[in-house]
């Protein structure tokens, strides 16, 4: 328990003294067994976009009797904007998200964690207060708000509230970080003089960066997979996201294109994978010491 | 008269001391607190300009009659008296939410904490096992996923071809009024991988000498789990039920793929905030949707108090 609860969460279990090794091949046989079981689907997705479009119904197996890559081609232009234009939209909006999370969201954390100031307790609990707050209730007056300033069907209305820290989960989880920083460090750089400013640029985040990579990529995959703003502020078809293209897509093509469907499902989630794929560590461990909800 | 304006003098004399000493003051309350206030200020402005005003507002425009055109009209409850006896979309939505959430919570957290214990054994290939457990989690809440679960459960979907190999020949789950909301279940109980992580960071801090004392006594495994595990999991569980249900409450997107954004058929997959946003974006009804979004925070409200009430007879704390 002394070392820092990131590590502990990912520590090898501890052995378990005198097991039965048929336990033991009856749990991994279950385990192997549900997680086929998860993830069938989705490798089922990936080869029905690559297999001969009359092929995709007539069978359950994964393996495709010959690789066929015409369904991405059909895909990308199955709408009459092309799906490259709707990934760089969501790249922009993301990667905006992104900026403004990261840096609104450590200043408050930096402020909360160590900074003294008049009411520091009273706001830190409604900053609290308002992670219980379906956003549901905010939800109109922020359109008309929006409307009023004639950023509908523009990014802002996605983009600008994350520069004010909007997602305040995000100063929860890296208050908890700050707090794990030892003292001593500010204490001796602000006996030099140093100013807050300084304290926070040049020591705190430079070694918060577990933080906020943590921070910055759940950012990048929850706003990547949202739907619902860009559902109800972006109206003309150029400014759709990913999201937004797959379910025109989808009310378009419902019974036509399931192929084309299928590679651009698959294209959709590439990015999200390949977070999964080289920072799960940093995932993982978010999700166990904040119980972060995906 | 001269007396009059010595006088005068030293008052402004004793005046001008006490604003010094005063504005002394005053630089030191700027100085000791404007560092922090100014690192809070997006925060703040934010907290101000789109959480606590838009929340105050929309209290405000569920008492009127508001279409985004034509200034609120207020009609006192009438919008809440409407929910609550002549509205039978919003009972509909009530029902199939209750019916999801009481549903997929459940089932979820047992598996997650059935799949988190059985990885605690020491398993080998741990890392791997978790993360294809944890994949769904991570990819489910994408649009794309819900238009492979729509395929999936479809009259010529995989599931029915599966089935069929054993000579059984099943509906189509999506479009039966009956089924449609059971698919929307399975997707939430096969996304059980966060829930799971926070299991198993739970049962990694329960200490390994109780087991042994246990088993030196003598305690059988079902008896140790049932004694030792559980208990001292209580805490973890109560949190994630409570994460979970609230997250089941704002469900949206798969209801919304799943049925072409109608919560058909026969509102079967009409979730709350899928009736919530027919209202407000579909119907423009801003007033009555965001009565509809006072009532959900009441029930949010009303849950999670009743279980913060109810876990000290049943959630284990160390003193």
């Amino acid at each position: 328990m002394t070392d820092t609860p990131m590590t502990s969460v990912t520590a090898p279990p501890p052995p378990v003294s005198g097991r039965n090794p048929m336990a033991s091949v009856l749990i991994h046989a279950a385990l192997i067994a549900a997680s086929i079981a998860m993830i069938y689907p989705l490798l089922w997705m990936v080869s029905a976009s690559i297999r001969p479009e009359d092929e995709i119904f007539s069978s359950t197996s994964l393996l495709p009797s010959s690789v066929d890559f015409s369904s991405y081609i059909r895909g990308w232009f199955g709408l009459d904007i092309s799906f490259g234009r709707f990934f760089w939209n969501s790249l922009v909006v993301s990667v905006l998200t992104v900026t403004g999370n990261v840096m609104a969201c450590s200043l408050a954390a930096y402020a909360f964690a160590r900074l003294r100031f008049k009411g520091r307790n009273f706001w830190f609990a409604i900053m609290l207060g308002t992670l219980m707050i379906p956003y549901h209730v905010t939800l109109i007056p922020q359109y008309v708000l929006f409307l009023n300033l004639g950023w509908v069907d523009t990014y802002l209305p996605l983009v600008v509230p994350k520069f004010l820290a909007s997602d305040a989960f995000f100063i929860f989880l890296m208050v908890q970080f700050f707090r794990g920083i030892p003292r001593e460090l500010d204490e001796a750089a602000m006996m030099d003089g140093c100013s807050p400013w300084r304290i926070y640029w040049k020591i705190m985040l430079p070694l918060s960066l577990p933080v906020l990579a943590t921070a910055a990529i759940f950012s990048f995959i929850w706003t990547w997979d949202d739907f619902f703003g860009p559902l109800i502020y972006l109206n003309d078809m150029n400014n759709y996201t990913i999201q937004l293209g797959l379910r025109t897509f989808v009310d378009s093509s419902s019974t036509s294109d399931w192929g084309g469907l299928f590679a651009m499902s698959t294209l959709s989630l590439v990015p999200v994978f390949f977070f999964f794929l080289f920072f799960q560590r940093l995932l993982i461990e978010g999700i166990a010491t904040t119980g972060m909800k995906r | 008269m001269n007396t009059a304006t010595h006088a005068s003098a030293a008052d402004i004399a004793v005046e001008r001391h006490q604003s010094v000493r005063a504005r002394g003051r005053l630089a030191r309350l700027w100085a000791s607190n404007a560092p922090g206030y100014l690192f809070l200020l997006p925060w703040l402005l934010g907290f101000f300009g789109l959480t606590l005003g838009p929340a105050l507002v929309s209290l405000y425009l569920s008492f009127t009659d508001f279409d985004l055109i034509r200034a609120p009209q207020w009609t006192g409850a009438a919008n809440y008296v409407r929910i609550a006896t002549a509205d039978p979309k919003f009972a509909a939505a009530m029902q199939v939410t209750l019916t999801y959430v009481v549903l997929s919570v459940p089932f979820k957290l047992t598996f997650a904490l059935l799949v988190a214990i059985a990885l605690n054994r020491g398993v080998k290939g741990l890392t791997f096992y978790r993360a294809i457990f944890y994949l769904p989690s991570l990819l489910g809440g994408s649009v794309a996923i819900a238009v492979l679960w729509r395929q999936l459960f479809a009259g010529d979907g995989l599931v029915n071809a599966a089935l069929s190999q054993f000579g059984i020949e099943g509906p189509s789950w999506i479009s039966h009024p009956n089924y449609s909301i059971y698919t929307l279940v399975a997707l939430s109980v096969w996304q059980f991988g966060s829930p799971m992580i926070i299991f198993l960071a739970g049962l990694r801090q329960i200490p390994t000498d109780m087991y042994e004392a246990a088993s030196l006594d003598g305690a059988s495994k079902f008896r140790q789990f049932y004694k030792i595990t559980l208990p001292l999991l209580t805490p973890v569980i109560f949190f994630n039920a409570v994460v979970q249900t609230i997250d089941a409450f704002k469900a949206f997107t798969p209801a919304f793929i799943i049925s072409g954004g109608t919560g058909g058929p026969i509102n079967s997959t009409l979730f709350y905030t899928l009736y919530l946003y027919q209202e407000a974006f579909g119907n423009f009804r801003m007033g009555y949707a965001s009565a509809l979004a006072w009532i959900l925070v009441v029930i949010i409200a009303i849950f999670t108090a009743f279980s913060f009430l109810t876990s000290r007879y049943w959630v284990h704390y160390d003193d």
